[in-house]
């Protein structure tokens, strides 16, 4: 049985834009794990990453890292973010525009050590920077950055928060690799927090789904994404007769639907279409 | 040039400098507790310091001089078991700007800390920092503008403090006449040429104090967005 690093099980009532909602978690996180929460923004998957950080108080329950209590609402327990050893990547960064890309690693580690610096400038591709502050980085840059600053005092638990959002595709599936790398290189245990299904399926060894303030589902991604059928996501347009004009992956077409099967649709809906290809053609179509 | 003249502006200087040194180590404490502090006394707080920007001058002189006097408790307290007499003296004065000029230092750095995401403090506490370490390292560093704003315009408005001083300095020679003061007594005594001169002292001296800050800032802004 894989070994428990995190045990937490914490209640919090959080603001969202329909009113107060009651986020009540409960979890166990295994050592050396991938793990991603997903779910729509505003459900809370941050709070819970800053809990555990110790930037956000629980409202009760208990977090448990290594068999050590981090908090305890009943004990009274509230360890500083600063006793935590955890390693945290903030959506927009956090960079500090006073610092070079060297200091900024300095800046982060706990025991001095200038060969884990160069290590780390060589896995992010920041050797050549060392002396840029962050405003003078590219938005890629300024992610690697952030993470290899994150893991610079190597931390047991390496809490990522929409990491990659700003990026553009082709930046963010490099990115994805390279965090992958360092993962598995630095041995952390890895949280994400991300609504990405793509970056979610390619990361994670398992993923919990936030919903309406509580795990909804869990499993690896096979197990929660994953379906026999190939089927696409769309969007309805026009209803016109029985021809629908759907946007489906940014690409707009019309399809013919039964009588039955429009009864209940109107414009705007979301609907799923199974489509029964038996055996399809497929063409490549990246030239690198 | 007689001695007088550079007397009065000595004080005046020294005044300033006094106060501005002051109220920078007292300023930033106070401006990271009214940015950070989920507190709610807070704004009682902001408020109290922002009062001389509104208050009278006059209004807040006469309730020192109360203060300072030997009639009144606290006056009488510091008389007899310091010996010290803080009213027509140059530690009243000092006092007295210390209290008025609070919010030009105050509200600068606080508007530099409040204009900092606050994830740069977050992000320093995750990496082990304490607070302090965090202050010194990661927030001041990045507020200078802020702070040499509120630097400058603390020197600045102290030199042209005039209600204030004129209540509870009492406009000794030598002792706690400031210029912006001497304007004021030239003027009554019918001297306009002396009158003149301090004026024109003061207003070359506010100008440039007030170049220096937009031009730094200036300076800052474009560094920024490279």
């Amino acid at each position: 049985m894989e070994e428990i690093l995190i045990d937490l099980h914490v209640k919090k009532l959080i603001h969202t834009t329909n009113g107060d909602e009651l986020l009540e978690l409960k979890l166990t996180i295994p050592r050396f794990g991938f793990i991603t929460f997903f779910g729509k923004s505003g459900v809370g998957k941050t709070t819970l990453l800053r809990m555990i950080a110790g930037l956000t108080n629980p409202d009760s329950g208990y977090i448990k890292v290594n068999n050590e209590i981090w908090f305890d609402s009943d004990k009274k327990i509230n360890i500083k973010p600063q006793q935590r050893n955890i390693g945290f990547v903030f959506q927009d960064y956090a960079l500090f525009p006073n610092m070079t890309v060297k200091e900024h690693l300095l800046y982060a580690q706990f025991y001095k050590e200038r060969g884990y610096v160069s290590e780390l400038l060589e896995i992010f591709h920041l050797k050549g920077l060392c002396e840029r502050k962050p405003a003078k980085l590219s938005g890629g840059q300024q992610q690697r950055l952030a993470v290899a600053r994150a893991l610079a005092r190597k931390p047991q638990i390496l809490l990522l928060d929409e990491p990659l959002s700003a990026l553009d595709n082709e930046t963010r599936t490099i990115l994805q690799d390279e965090i992958l790398l360092a993962h598995e290189k630095f041995s952390a245990t890895t949280l994400l927090v991300s609504h990405d299904i793509n970056e979610v399926v390619k990361l994670s060894d398992y993923i919990y789904v936030i919903e309406n303030g509580e795990i909804n589902k869990q499993g690896c991604p096979k197990e929660i994404f994953n379906n026999t059928k190939f089927q696409v996501l769309a969007q309805v347009l026009k209803i016109e007769g029985t021809i629908l004009t759907i946007s489906a992956n940014d690409t707009i077409t019309k399809i013919e639907v039964s009588e039955f099967e429009i009864r209940d649709l109107k414009v705007n809906d979301k609907i799923l279409i199974p489509t029964k290809i038996v055996n399809p053609m497929i063409l490549r179509i990246n030239t690198s | 040039m007689n001695a007088d003249f550079l007397i009065t502006f000595w004080i005046s200087v020294k005044l300033a400098t006094l106060t501005t040194i002051i109220l920078f180590v007292i300023g930033i404490p106070l401006a990271y507790y009214l940015t950070y502090s989920k507190l709610r006394f807070k704004v009682v707080l902001q408020a109290l310091i922002s009062m001389p920007l509104v208050l009278p001058p006059s209004v807040l002189g006469f309730y020192l001089l109360l203060a300072f006097s030997p009639n009144y408790w606290f006056g009488n307290f510091l008389n007899s078991y310091f010996n010290v007499q803080l009213a027509f003296s140059f530690a009243g004065i000092l006092i007295g700007s210390i209290i008025f000029n609070l919010p030009f230092m105050v509200n600068a750095i606080q508007s530099g800390f409040s204009n900092l995401p606050i994830s740069l403090k977050d992000a320093s506490y995750t990496l082990g920092k304490s607070r302090l370490t965090t202050i010194r390292k990661v927030l001041l560093p990045n507020i200078k503008p802020a702070m040499i704003t509120g630097l400058c315009l603390t020197f600045a408005h102290t030199i042209g403090e005039f209600g204030v001083i004129l209540m509870i300095g009492g406009n000794i020679p030598g002792k706690t006449r400031v210029a912006s003061l001497a304007v004021y007594d030239e003027v009554q005594a019918l001297n306009f040429d002396m009158a003149n001169k301090y004026a024109i002292f003061l207003f070359l001296f506010s100008f440039v104090i007030l170049l220096i800050v937009y031009s730094i800032n200036r300076e800052y802004l474009k560094w920024k967005r490279f």
